[in-house]
């Protein structure tokens, strides 16, 4: 047995990333240049004429055969050149990076919200099998995954504005009787709250909730189940058996012994929960009128504005990637385990 | 356990439609879940001749009403009732998820077989594959395909398929590597069977149950990618009748308080994934009795 430190188990991960990184830079390049019909009409847009396609060809590199196009797609994408927008005019990376931190700050809360609720239920769940603990779980669960969150997220309006009138109207990130807080970290809720802006940041807050909250009842779900599953299992193996002979304080054996160990699961499953988080996302942004990059694409798309969609389906691959990566990374550190081979 | 069992004698075999009895009498919301179950078939196969009003039908004295007696689930700005609307989109939600599942099923079940039997250079490639669909997050992924090949039912059918094939192909290899080496396979190879007979009639059967359990779990998962694409424009064009642009539609709606428009379509979608999961755990209950909670 030998043992591996930190820094080069870290690095190790770090290079498993290439190939992840490399694939999704050939799909995307499929995407849009290798696929049947003609991709200079597509980056063009509906009402382009002969000149701006040929020129659009040109600029595109797709008078060249298949192995210099990607080439030449790999060289622009290294100097963050995504092709330019045709409905706002701009680049399309400029765009993306602008609307990062609006689903940055969407997706963060939601996930923050749904670990907070989802974690302790499937903990009690898995201690109190059939209490109505366990079946307020196991509802959550079927209906969590059940839900489309464009319809909980509609429902949801429809429920606290309209009927209600407790919630803010959905219209983005801020009311526009607010002007948005200095940028340090682009989420409202914490650059209000670094300016000493009490009240921006309660309306930052006010407006994140339903949003965060239609993002947080979908992913709830496959963690509430995961937590509880392994939990269930730790809780009936030997050395929490044994913990529990030896006289351990109950809530020792609970936290110390048996969820530690659940936890590492269900971290690794965390990889489909960031799926779930980045799809649902675009759905959610368009209901709320969010502006953060799953708007954009779906403006993008009724605009038939091709370079964008593809850059956005660039942008979440590259996000999902990296969000793994950390996950990952948080894993090596936390579980010794790892650092020893056999 | 019964004493039979332990007694060593051979259990009676019952015929496998008690075992479904069993399991779907055993819980009320199973029983609840066939009776959706076939009310949404039936609603695919005969709704669009049963449906009171002509779902296309506009008429600008009906607009907007909420429902009512003639009206079941109330009108749409063009006054088509949204009632028939919703039925008739049963069976063009219901074709393209079945589709998506059958067509996933069908090319994973084969990539997983191929990979898992002869390993090699095969699996190789189709493994590198497969990770690199896991790499995007799926809904973005499909969207993606859709925009790029297309926006038509058929693409959003095979971007719904592709982005589900992972799971297949992964459950079916690891199938095939446990049992590739076992005594049945063996036998059968020196009996002097070709390897695709091997593979379809030997070791496909066996790696059945857990594919049955991953398709009816991953209808009701199918059913609500379609639905999302076609509520962000992807797909399913207006004014065709689908339950995510039923929705989109009603969103504009639901702020100035025509909640009906898009609540109804919703519900019914919802209603209908929840049935499929939760016939995707009468289907494990039923073929995987040692995985029942």
């Amino acid at each position: 047995m030998t043992s591996r430190s930190i820094p080069s188990l870290v690095l190790r991960r770090l290079l498993q990333a290439v190939p992840a990184l490399a694939g999704i830079v050939v799909v995307t390049f499929i995407l849009t240049r290798a696929l049947p019909g003609d991709p200079a009409i597509l980056f063009a847009g509906p009402t382009a004429d002969e000149k701006t396609i040929a020129e659009v060809r040109k600029n595109l590199g797709l008078d060249k055969p298949l192995a210099a196009q990607f080439v030449f797609y790999v060289k622009s994408l290294a100097h963050g050149d995504l092709g330019r927008s045709i409905s706002t005019g701009q680049g399309v990376g400029e765009e993306l990076v602008r609307r990062i931190p609006a689903s940055l700050e969407l997706t963060l809360a939601a996930l923050m919200l749904s670990v907070s609720i989802a974690v302790p239920l499937g903990v009690m769940a898995a201690t109190r099998p059939n209490s109505w603990v366990d079946h307020l779980c196991r509802v959550t669960v079927s209906c969590g995954v059940s839900l489309p969150p464009f319809f909980t997220g509609l429902a949801f309006i429809a429920l606290f504005y309209v009927y209600l009138g407790w919630s803010p109207a959905p219209m983005g990130r801020l009311n526009i009787l607010y002007s948005a807080p200095p940028h340090v970290t682009g989420l409202y809720v914490i650059d209000a709250i670094l300016a000493g802006d009490g009240k921006t940041a309660r309306a930052a807050l006010l407006q994140l909730l339903l949003p965060a909250c239609t993002l947080a009842l979908f992913t709830a779900a496959p963690i509430a189940r995961m937590t509880r599953g392994t939990m269930l299992q730790i809780l009936q193996s030997d050395f929490v058996r044994t913990a529990r002979a030896a006289g351990l304080a109950r809530r020792t054996v609970l936290w110390t012994y048996a969820f530690r160990n659940a936890m590492l699961p269900v971290i690794t499953t965390f990889g489909m929960v960031f799926s779930f988080t980045l799809g649902a996302n675009v759905l959610v942004e368009k209901v709320f009128s969010w502006p953060g990059l799953g708007s954009f694409a779906v403006d993008a798309l009724v605009s038939s504005d091709y370079a964008a969609v593809q850059g956005f389906v660039l942008a979440m691959a590259v996000i999902f990637v990296l969000l793994n990566l950390a996950i990952d990374i948080f894993y090596t550190i936390v579980e010794p385990r790892l650092r020893i081979d056999a | 356990m019964t004493m039979s069992v332990l007694a060593g004698r051979p259990e009676r075999r019952r015929h496998p439609a008690f075992g479904l009895a069993h399991i779907v009498l055993s819980d009320p919301l199973n029983v609840v879940a066939f009776a959706l179950l076939t009310l949404i078939v039936l609603m695919g196969v005969f709704g669009p001749y049963v449906v009171p009003y002509d779902p296309l039908r506009s008429s600008a004295l009906e607009a907007l009403l909420p429902p009512s007696a003639a009206h079941w689930f109330g009108t749409d700005e063009l006054g088509r009732d949204v009632f028939s609307r919703v039925v008739v989109a049963t069976r063009l939600d219901l074709l393209i998820s079945v589709s998506a599942v059958a067509l996933s099923l069908a090319v994973g079940s084969t990539i997983g077989l191929l990979a898992g039997y002869y390993g090699g250079w095969f699996d190789r490639i189709s493994g590198r594959l497969i990770d690199t669909i896991m790499a995007f997050p799926l809904f973005v992924l499909a969207m993606g395909i859709v925009s790029a090949a297309g926006n038509t039912v058929a693409n959003v059918v095979y971007a719904t398929a592709i982005i589900n094939l992972p799971f297949y192909a992964r459950l079916v290899r690891a199938e095939v590597l446990v049992r590739r080496e076992a005594g049945f396979v063996m036998a059968a190879r020196l009996c002097g069977n070709p390897d695709w007979r091997i593979l379809a009639f030997h070791i496909f059967p066996n790696t059945l149950p857990p594919l049955m359990i991953q398709a009816s779990l991953n209808m009701g998962w199918s059913i609500m990618n379609a639905a999302g694409l076609s509520f962000i424009g992807l797909g399913v064009q207006p004014p065709t009748a689908e339950w995510g642009i039923l929705v989109a539609q009603g969103a504009n709606f639901i702020v100035s308080g025509e909640w009906w428009i898009a609540l109804f379509p919703g519900a019914v979608l919802m209603v209908s994934i929840f049935t499929f999961n939760l016939l995707g755990d009468v289907v494990r209950d039923l073929v995987d009795p040692l995985r029942r909670v």
